[in-house]
């Protein structure tokens, strides 16, 4: 196959995309909901991560993850890009520029670790969380994406996942809660946000990013790019409709941060399966991810008394398990080949997207607790009580989000 | 002189500077605060996880007058500022022993 120009272009910019979800989008995002006096930490949380992920994706993130090895884990024979001229195609997809695949795969594992810090704003000390970055994303994010998208085990068994719903949104959905369980409860474990509007230009350029995640996944200007994106944004309405009704309903108002919660996680629910379904699988994810996390959101957490602060286990962990499931039932012969349960496909994807849930799953959760039970235990993981009465932007930074004058 | 202090719905602060304005009043000073009697808090919901807000916000208009015209002041702002509601508000009145105007050094009632 030769390189194709349209397919460098399209996925060029889906890379910009892709990077404006996590700067500014997911940082304003998750700033809103954060209390004043902690805004520009949760701001700093979010592209401190990325800037760190990116930099170990050029070191010897892309190398575990895209290269050959075993099963398991990449070897490191693109260690600091070894050997890759920006002219050759991508092994992966010889359609595009080596460089434009790795540089476009680079903004995923960012964001994977950067989703993360929404679980523990407002009381995390800055320099473990930089350690659990740098940590977390090579001994999860790197070999999960290698499983799935990288020739690892999961790819041969058959496992889909077309924009990351197990290796982006299961892992840092299910690194969060973890995280957010050995971090404990924040003194003043509720959410006042700081600015809903600033949570609503967020929720946009989410979901404009979402075109550059899931379309620029299939990794060329085809139909299926076009398809994913439509059905993307299919979801994501529906996910928001269906969230306000629940509030309205359950609560009796219906809330702004209700719907953009909904939309955000029919953007999550739609993310593995956006490549493989039509616009009635869209719309049915879309209800299906809005019923599963409103529940996690508002029983769950409320049940086990989890601090998942911004709800990233409620609406990213669980929505992308919930259309991981959800493709092997309604993925479409005609939009890329698989065939799902309702369209005479067997029980065969089902299998394969039920050991892929739990495999990344059980790893991801017993790494993660290792992981924040040895940085606790070397660093510590939380600001004294002190400094997080007082908030994290002056303690740490020794900033304020808004400053008066006298 | 007396200082009235009235602690009103924030809505209602037009209606009472109208008010006041027509029985010639000149000059207030208003603020914004937070506060509650009666009336208690409200709950707001994010994400359905209730808040409880115990302070509602409300506007503390402070003016001055000569003894004579409390009456009157006091019948304007409770007219203006009355909804019937509970949380409409209450008037404080209290003694000043000295008003001075800092421009032109005048004292008292002059200064008013």
């Amino acid at each position: 196959m030769k390189i194709v120009v349209a397919d460098n272009v399209f996925v060029f910019v889906s890379t910009a995309f892709v990077l404006l979800m996590s700067v500014p989008a997911l940082a304003i995002f998750y700033a809103g909901l954060t209390k004043v006096k902690s805004m520009l930490n949760t701001i700093v949380m979010v592209v401190v991560a990325f800037g760190v992920v990116s930099l170990l994706w050029l070191m010897y993130g892309y190398s575990l993850t895209f290269s050959e090895g075993n099963g398991f884990i990449g070897d490191l024979s693109y260690l600091f890009l070894h050997g890759i001229s920006p002219s050759d195609p991508a092994p992966a997809a010889p359609n595009l520029y080596h460089y434009l695949f790795l540089f476009f795969q680079m903004t995923f594992a960012a964001i994977a670790v950067a989703l993360m810090a929404g679980a523990f704003v407002e009381r995390m000390k800055f320099v473990s969380w930089i350690v659990v970055c740098i940590v977390w994303a090579t001994l999860v994010y790197f070999p999960v994406a290698h499983w799935v998208w990288g020739g690892g085990w999961l790819s041969h068994l058959g496992t889909l996942d077309f924009a990351g719903g197990l290796t982006i949104h299961e892992t840092s959905g299910l690194g969060a809660l973890v995280g957010a369980l050995l971090l404990g409860r924040r003194k003043d474990a509720m959410m006042l946000p700081s600015s809903l509007p600033l949570t609503a230009i967020g929720t946009g350029l989410l979901w404009f990013g979402w075109f550059g995640f899931n379309g620029g996944s299939a990794l060329a200007m085809s139909p299926q790019a076009v398809s994913a994106a439509f059905v993307t944004t299919i979801a994501a309405i529906v996910g928001g409709v269906v969230w306000m009704g629940l509030e309205w309903i359950k609560f009796k108002k219906p809330t702004s941060l209700g719907l953009f919660t909904g939309i955000i996680a029919g953007l999550a629910t739609i993310t593995p399966a956006s490549g493989f379904v039509d616009i009635g699988g869209g719309v049915l994810i879309g209800i299906a991810g809005a019923l599963v996390c409103f529940w996690a959101v508002v029983w769950l957490k409320n049940r086990f008394k989890y601090d998942d602060s911004l709800d990233v286990f409620g609406v990213h962990g669980v929505g992308g398990m919930v259309g991981a499931l959800m493709l092997a039932l309604l993925a479409k012969p005609d939009i890329a080949g698989a065939k799902g349960l309702f369209y005479g496909g067997g029980f065969g994807q089902l299998w394969s997207e039920l050991i892929g849930v739990v495999a990344v799953g059980v790893y991801t959760v017993v790494v993660s607790y290792a992981i924040f039970k040895v940085v606790d235990l070397w660093l510590g993981l939380r600001v004294s009580k002190e400094e997080e009465q007082e908030g994290l932007d002056e303690t740490i930074h020794g900033e304020k989000a808004y400053v008066k004058e006298y | 002189m007396k200082k009235i202090e009235a602690v009103i719905k924030p809505f209602k602060l037009d209606d009472v500077k109208e008010a006041l304005n027509e029985i010639g009043i000149a000059g207030m000073t208003v603020s914004e605060v937070k506060g509650y009697g009666r009336q208690q808090g409200h709950s707001e919901l994010y994400r359905g996880a209730e808040y409880v807000v115990d302070f509602l916000p409300k506007v503390k208009v402070e003016i001055v007058v000569p003894v004579q015209k409390v009456d009157e002041v006091i019948e304007a702002i409770t007219q203006a500022a009355r909804t019937g509601k509970i949380g409409d508000g209450k008037i404080f009145v209290m003694d000043v022993e000295k008003v001075v105007r800092i421009r032109t050094g005048e004292e008292d009632e002059e200064a008013l």
